[in-house]
């Protein structure tokens, strides 16, 4: 499954760790580092597999269809044995994976430092403790989520009672992505199990490290009869997604959301798409210059280097401010990263050099490479490339048409900032919009007028952190959203169910139909008390 | 384009994309985000309904032989109170609704506004061809949508009237009625829509769906199913078999996708129930059912053809205990009912859709779960009638479907506080109420904060004493924060 990372491990051994109820195998890949950290282009150009052990070429199997039946199978009886229903299940379940976090928090964080080099601070800031703020949240708030919600019922169906029932829609399958490998993952495994689903997920082969201890860890910690992870790549993926599933949760980009949706469609199945965009930053010259810079760079190349899919994509702002904004960026960049930031440890490198290949082609596009005002160098070796700054390029250069991913950062400047509005709306809706401005008006026009996934005034990224906010895209974006209570909702059923007794039966519902009949019946349906009892009494 | 229609222009792809056009430059104006314009327009729809009335049941006669008081009530009381409430609560959804912070991002605000999400395409069915297109709309409409409704061309004439009333009462420049078949719905569904709601059957969504996805556009898919009720032998068997009857043949003649589609009975009492059901078919529709004018007639020859298959089966046909009469030409079967047909029968396999009601007997009326959920496919709705209350529990916590009635049946579609809507097969999403608002929005997360108090220990570089403090903060621990600033403030 894994030929292009195996083969560069010092030692692989891989393992037959169980065989499962339906006689599903499933493997454990252990990979013993070798002490020198790889560098990305050996990673994935190298597709030596005569390296390969052995060993590992014979327990290489396939994932194939009948795999994937199977698995689904399994998972598909063990949700209806209804243990994954019960209370007592997804705490014990959710209780595992806050144990597991604090008990392999190291591990995780040297698995996302050898996927992404993803400095210490930024893996316990938005991995670690965010999953772990999202399955704090889930254990604390479960029982009042699962409880059925109470409503009204009106004159029409006079006496009765109704209520929505949340139920789990069965067995789930999470389709994950790199950037953020242990948080992107398990933040909607926690919802699908608080919503008492069985679980499939798929971790991205892009962060190998972090896919291979999350198979590990959640074989260990949690229950295997409901709760699985299958690695791979696309091969793995496509046949993953031929089978029918009661929900698929993806995060990822728009084309395999284009996929992933389709294959759903076969199946009726509803989807959650996490994609991303370009996430403009507009920025007023009203603002307290320091903090907004030093914020815009937090959300940029202090989120993975740019590689997140709510990163500040572009800044919009007026012409004569803009070298302002450059300035304070420049210094505050200095500040944070060193006089030479090629050296800094304090930022994640590119994921693998097809990304870097990626961004040095944004970069070196005529038109665009003598707009570079910051930064700029690389080293291809290393996978990194500088906080690059540049002013000013074509609307219709590639960085401006293409998600960037990655630490560079156009500023586009406008006459008025007004104008932004046009700017920002000319594209797909994004993922996150953000403005900086002291003018209450201007923010309420831009609330209004910029549709995004959510928005952040004054920041950026943190919308992410606020659990009662949902999380997710609009257009382009995506579909769905999750996070608190909206992941409970985005794993579960709303089932409507209305009671009534055998009392207070009327006629008046059935044939042979009369005008009289009719009069009542609209009466009743309007809810509206005064026209009930003439209708009954005959009067109207 | 609804009134060219007299001129029979064919609606290609490029008129599908002009329209899409039109319609997204007169939301791109932001005029249908107002509150007034939802307000007019929602009145409007209102005063044609008033106005309109004898039309639409005339047209609903004519589609269907519907008897005018379910085309009255079922159709156009039920619209008009869709449109009050959207009236009466328009104000309050469009409110954005606050939401609670938290300490890491102190001092802040939040709230979730609901925006609308562009030009929308409501594509209907024709069993209840005015209630099932224009609640969608009025959905969009309150959600501030510019739209496009595409009715059932299986209901011509409630189609025509619906494209002539639309585009005398609404604003035609953000709410358009195309009529048509299968090329006219295979053209719109190739532009890029911003929501697609769909009521129809799971083949027809399997395509709307892969079609959205190639735009990845969001859907409502609203979908049938067998709908099994479930009768246990402690009830008043009188109003069971009235409200049985009410929700299956006084429901369009059973061509209503929340309609009893088969009955689960254990077997001493099924003789009972059979007993009850041909009383009171007799007294809601005389002697000869063939001839009453309070039953809708099959929609066309096409379903009048399937359903008579269904009855023909062998194995089937023999076991009709009621009914079982039609007549080809004025498209009519008769109430019919049919005990133990086999389970791998064609009426067993099927959505019925139609006057045939088949009766399963069980040894236990628990036994009826395991039926219901064997069968491997969640129906929209499922009915129960019980004085049991253990049964009722067991009933909600093991049977899903879109909805659930316990001793009633397909009434749960008046309340507007419940969500209207599928799961697995029988569809995705929901509407009714607030949840049609809601159907049509996106609900945009904002976070406000100012420019005080900015938390240093967030920024690069990195250092162990800011991740201690993290740790701490995080972990709930003040004495671990105070801690934390301590020892760093000395390195």
């Amino acid at each position: 499954m894994k030929i292009v990372s195996a083969a560069l491990f010092k030692d692989c051994t891989t393992s037959i760790v169980g065989v499962g109820l339906g006689g599903i195998i499933t493997y454990r890949h252990t990979y013993k580092f070798n002490q020198v950290r790889f560098s990305g282009s050996v990673r994935s150009s190298c597709y030596c597999c005569a390296t390969l052990s052995s060993t590992m070429e014979k327990a290489k199997q396939t994932f194939d269809v009948d795999n994937a039946a199977v698995l689904v199978n399994e998972l598909r009886k063990t949700f209806s044995s209804g243990k994954t229903k019960s209370y007592e299940w997804r705490m014990s379940q959710l209780e595992c994976i806050s144990k597991m976090i604090d008990e392999k928090e190291k591990e995780i964080i040297d698995a996302l430092h050898e996927d992404l080099s993803k400095p210490e601070l930024e893996a316990f800031l938005s991995e670690i403790s965010m999953t772990k703020s999202s399955c704090k949240l889930a254990l604390k708030e479960l029982k009042r989520w699962m409880m059925p919600k109470k409503v009204e019922t009106s004159m029409a169906t006079y006496p009765s009672s109704a209520e929505i029932v949340s139920e789990p829609l069965g067995v789930v399958l999470v389709i994950s992505t790199w950037n953020f490998p242990f948080l992107l993952s398990l933040d909607p495994v926690i919802g699908a199990i608080a919503a008492g689903n069985a679980v499939v997920l798929k971790p991205s082969e892009i962060a190998p490290a972090t896919s291979s201890l999350l198979a590990r860890l959640l074989g260990e910690y949690m229950d295997k009869s409901a709760i699985r992870v299958v690695e791979g790549a696309i091969a793995e993926t496509s046949t993953l997604l031929e089978v029918k599933w009661d929900k698929i949760f993806f995060t990822g980009g728009a084309r395999v959301g284009r996929i992933v949706m389709a294959a759903a469609a076969k199946h009726l199945t509803p989807v959650t798409l996490e994609l991303g965009g370009k996430c403009p930053a507009v920025v007023d010259s009203n603002v307290d210059l320091e903090v907004t810079a030093r914020r815009i760079i937090a959300g940029k190349w202090a989120c993975n280097n740019g590689q997140a899919c709510i990163g500040v994509d572009y800044i919009i702002a007026t012409k004569e401010f803009a070298p302002k904004l450059i300035d304070a960026l420049r210094s505050v960049l200095e500040e944070f990263f060193g006089k030479d930031p090629m050296e800094s440890k304090d930022r994640s490198r590119i994921v693998d050099s097809f990304h870097y290949k990626r961004l040095i082609n944004l970069l070196d596009e005529d038109k665009v490479s003598d707009k570079v005002v910051v930064g700029g160098q690389r080293n291809e070796s290393q996978l990194q490339i500088a906080p690059t700054i540049l002013l000013d390029v074509p609307e219709d250069s590639l960085i401006m048409q293409e998600e960037i991913f990655g630490p560079l950062l156009p500023i586009i400047t406008v006459e008025k900032l007004e104008d932004s509005f046009d700017m920002i709306n000319r594209k797909p809706k994004a993922l996150a919009a953000y403005l900086f401005s002291d003018d209450e008006q201007f923010k309420t026009k831009f609330v209004q007028n910029i549709s995004a996934g959510g928005i952040a005034i004054n920041d950026t990224v943190l919308q992410l952190t606020v659990l009662s906010l949902p999380f997710g895209g609009v257009g382009e974006s995506g579909m769905g959203s999750y996070h608190g209570e909206f992941s409970f909702d985005a794993f579960s059923h709303k089932k409507a169910v209305l009671y009534r007794s055998f009392a207070g039966d009327s006629p008046t519902r059935y044939p042979p139909y009369t005008p009289a009949k009719e009069k009542q019946m609209k009466a009743l349906l309007s809810g509206n008390l005064l026209n009930i009892i003439l209708a009954l009494l005959g009067l109207i | 384009m609804a009134s060219e229609m007299e001129k029979k222009e064919v609606f290609d792809t490029e008129s599908a994309k002009d329209l899409v056009k039109e319609l997204r430059a007169s939301f791109g104006s932001g005029k249908t985000k107002s509150y007034e314009w939802r307000r007019t327009q929602l009145t409007a729809m209102l005063k044609m309904l008033d106005e309109e009335e004898p039309q639409i049941v005339a047209a609903l006669r004519e589609d269907l032989s519907k008897p005018e008081l379910e085309s009255s009530v079922y159709e156009i009381a039920m619209l008009k109170n869709s449109c009050r409430l959207a009236l009466k609560e328009l104000k309050h959804w469009m409110k954005p609704e606050k939401a609670k912070t938290s300490l890491v991002t102190f001092p802040s605000s939040a709230e979730i506004v609901s925006e609308p999400l562009g030009v929308v395409l409501v594509i209907s069915a024709w069993n209840y061809p005015f209630l099932l297109s224009l609640d969608p709309v009025i959905g969009a409409i309150a959600a501030g949508n510019a739209i496009v409704l595409k009715p059932s061309e299986i209901a011509p004439a409630s189609a025509s009237l619906l494209a002539k009333l639309v585009a005398t009462y609404l604003d035609s420049s953000c709410i358009k009625v195309v009529e048509g078949a299968v090329p006219e719905t295979s053209a719109l569904l190739e532009q890029k829509w911003d929501k697609i709601f769909y009521t129809g059957n799971g083949r027809v969504a399997r395509v709307v769906m892969a079609a959205a996805a190639k735009h990845l556009t969001p859907v409502v898919l609203e979908l049938g199913g067998k709908s099994p009720v479930i009768v246990d032998s402690d009830i008043n068997l009188l109003v069971a078999t009235r409200r049985i009857i009410a929700g299956k043949w006084a429901c369009n003649n059973g061509q209503a996708c929340i309609s009893p589609d088969y009955i689960i009975t254990t077997k001493d009492y099924a003789s009972k129930l059979v007993d009850s059901f041909k009383n009171e078919l007799e007294k809601f529709y005389g002697k000869n059912p063939l001839e009453s004018k309070d039953l809708s007639h099959i929609v066309n020859s096409n379903h009048f053809v399937r359903l008579s298959k269904l009855l023909d089966e062998d194995n089937v046909s023999s076991k009709i205990v009621h009914g079982g009469e039609r007549d080809k030409t004025n498209l009519m079967i008769a109430p019919t009912i049919l005990l133990d047909v086999p389970q791998d029968s064609l009426i067993m396999n099927e959505e019925i859709f139609g006057p045939l009601l088949p009766i399963i007997t069980v040894d236990k009326v628990e036994d009826s779960f395991d039926v219901i959920n064997s069968s491997g496919t969640k129906p929209l709705s499922a009915y129960l009638f019980t004085n049991n209350k253990k049964l009722k529990e067991k009933f909600v916590a093991t049977v899903s479907a879109g909805g659930l009635v316990v001793n009633d049946t397909t009434v749960h579609v008046a309340e507007h506080t419940l969500p209207f809507g599928g799961v697995g097969d029988s569809g995705i999403g929901a509407y009714h109420g607030k949840f049609s608002f809601d159907a049509f929005s996106h609900k945009k997360a904002v976070l406000y904060r100012g420019f005080a108090c900015d938390a240093f220990v967030r920024y690069p570089p990195y250092t162990r004493g800011k991740l201690r403090f993290f740790q701490a903060f995080l972990g709930g621990s003040i004495l671990g924060m105070i801690r934390a600033v301590l020892r760093w403030s000395k390195s």
